[in-house]
């Protein structure tokens, strides 16, 4: 190709492919320490496992918990051990919030880069090294448990569930980035992003299935866009819910990210308006 | 010619100095302060919650009643909040201490360095959040209609600081692993991880691998259970306080063998 230097303009994709390949060089460097995260993760897993065994042994045989029988609790989990590991942001919102306190963020100003975008290139970067590296202890944790798990029906059910995933992975950035924005305001946002993190882990469903909560409560926290991060995507990908339900579920999901977004872009232009570019 | 303290008393001075400090910093940030108390006060009900939930469909857990758990889970989060209160920052602070070279500073102090490093910021914040444990604790046992003896309060105390002590001994041995991996975040992520089993019936889980390692290799399903059963009466045996207090000395004598092996590989970081 010959181009002028300076003059050469590379397109929307080439630019943020690039931003890409370059967070996948930088996430690599701690590919042991996620290996690290993801074998230990499984010893609280392996623990919750053990806890419902003992719950239901203790239930007259094929007893059911909410509706869910051993094998559906248990497969449960080991999904959303599996969604999680796709979805969950790693250090992006601390590094966004060290950004804006360092004053990093005021390259970003100046250059024809979006900054909601290219953090986007760079969580989704972190989440294709760190899932490659998790399956290793994650899928042999799996297949000591494959007596227990079910997947969705048929082709189309993981067509579905894949868009699902995908779906909360997009829902769960754009949360992780706005909270991060609240570093515009204060000075630590650690605790905030902790506060957050200990909702999202009841009301995503982290903790357990949200349907053997009481129903006035499960009801309430469908409402809320946390079950569209992880329970919602877990029901998808175990085949629990079918039709009028299923579409609803995306159309609603979908409806979540698009609020978040907006809701992103909100606050970051609000944010602008309080930086002061600290540092050089 | 003064008169020479005794070493306890040098170090008790040294620890007081140490705790002002860490309260005159630590007022800088009000806000910052009383938001950490609300996110460990948040993460404890979480805890509550579930047990509180799964008790919603059946009445017993590994033959532990409702209240029985929750008093487990109130133990556990005392002794938690009090290894936070002494130790935890000090000791995720230890890579950082390595990396950026300020051990050696620490090194020549005329005092012992893993008493400094170990000690050095005292977090009073979880104080608050290791009285809502002992406050749960005190309801569950209301709950239970159970009136611990005062003898049985003493052993609780000894076995509390057992817990503390295992839990100490073995995080410093994983942040003595900085020594050869620098960075060392991963540690104390890890070591979150271990905690959580600490407040579920040991009896839950099945004789086996898991089991016996996390009793006699990291005893994670003694430090908080064997407090708990003393005050509900559930000791079946005088074996499992034995068994706790063998593996805090156990622990203990490991992570200062490790302690004395890794300084002899650290190289100091910069000039």
């Amino acid at each position: 190709m010959t181009t002028v230097p300076g003059v050469h303009r590379p397109g929307l994709p080439a630019k943020y492919l690039h931003v890409l390949s370059v967070g996948l060089q930088n996430t690599l460097v701690y590919r042991t320490n996620f290996l690290f995260r993801a074998a230990v993760g499984l010893v609280p897993l392996a623990a919750t496992l053990f806890l419902w065994r003992s719950v239901y042994a203790d239930q007259p045989p094929g007893g059911l918990i909410g509706a869910y029988t051993l094998a559906q609790m248990v497969s449960y989990y080991l999904v959303v051990t599996v969604v999680d590991s796709v979805t969950a942001v790693a250090e992006d919102d601390w590094q966004i919030a060290a950004d804006i306190k360092d004053g990093a963020v005021s390259q970003f100003l100046l250059k024809p880069l979006d900054y909601l975008a290219y953090r986007f290139c760079l969580y989704l970067s972190g989440r294709v090294v760190y899932t490659g590296v998790a399956l290793v202890p994650v899928a042999c944790f799996l297949w000591s448990q494959r007596e227990f798990l079910v997947g969705p029906a048929g082709a189309a059910g993981w067509a579905l569930a894949a868009v699902s995933v995908m779906l909360a992975a997009v829902l769960q950035f754009l949360i992780a980035y706005t909270v991060a924005l609240l570093a515009f305001w204060v000075l630590d946002v650690s605790t905030f992003i902790f506060i957050q993190f200990a909702f999202e882990y009841l009301a995503s469903g982290h903790l357990f299935p949200l349907d053997i909560l009481p129903p006035a409560l499960h009801r309430a926290l469908m409402w809320t866009p946390y079950p569209y991060l992880l329970y919602f995507p877990v029901e998808v990908s175990l085949g629990r819910l079918a039709g009028g339900d299923l579409g609803r579920g995306l159309a609603v999901q979908a409806g979540w990210v698009v609020l978040a977004f907006l809701l992103a872009r909100f606050v970051w232009s609000r944010g602008l308006r309080r930086y002061t570019a600290v540092g050089g | 010619m003064a008169l020479r303290r005794s070493t306890l008393a040098r170090y008790l001075g040294i620890h007081a100095a140490l705790v002002r400090y860490s309260l005159i910093h630590e007022m800088q940030f009000k806000a910052n302060f009383l938001l950490w108390i609300v996110v460990e006060a948040l993460w404890f009900g979480l805890q509550l919650a579930f047990m509180s939930v799964i008790y919603g469909h059946t009445d017993r857990i590994a033959g532990w009643s409702r209240w029985e758990v929750v008093l487990l889970v109130g133990c556990n989060q005392f002794i938690q909040q009090l290894f936070h209160v002494l130790f935890v920052t000090n000791l995720s602070n230890l890579s950082e201490l390595i990396r950026k070279g300020t051990l050696d500073l620490l090194l020549l102090q005329p005092v012992n360095t893993r008493f400094l490093i170990s000690v050095k910021k005292f977090e009073i914040g979880n104080i608050v959040n290791a009285l809502m444990g002992l406050a749960v604790v005190f309801y569950a046992l209301a709950r239970l209609g159970t009136t611990p003896s005062p003898a049985q309060w003493l052993g609780f105390a000894v076995v509390c600081v057992a817990g503390l002590s295992v839990h100490y001994s073995l995080m410093f041995l994983l942040a003595c692993i900085a020594f050869w991996t620098v960075r060392a975040q991963g540690i104390v992520w890890g070591y979150y991880n271990l905690f959580n089993i600490a407040r579920l019936p040991a009896e839950a889980f099945p004789r086996g691998a898991y089991r016996a390692v996390f009793t006699w290799v990291l005893p994670m399903l003694l430090v908080s259970n064997v407090p708990a059963k003393l005050l509900a009466q559930r000791l079946g045996s005088t074996s499992d306080w034995i068994a706790l207090l063998g593996m805090a000395v156990a622990c203990f004598v490991a992570s200062e063998l490790f302690w004395r092996f890794s300084l002899r590989h650290y190289t100091s970081a910069s000039a």
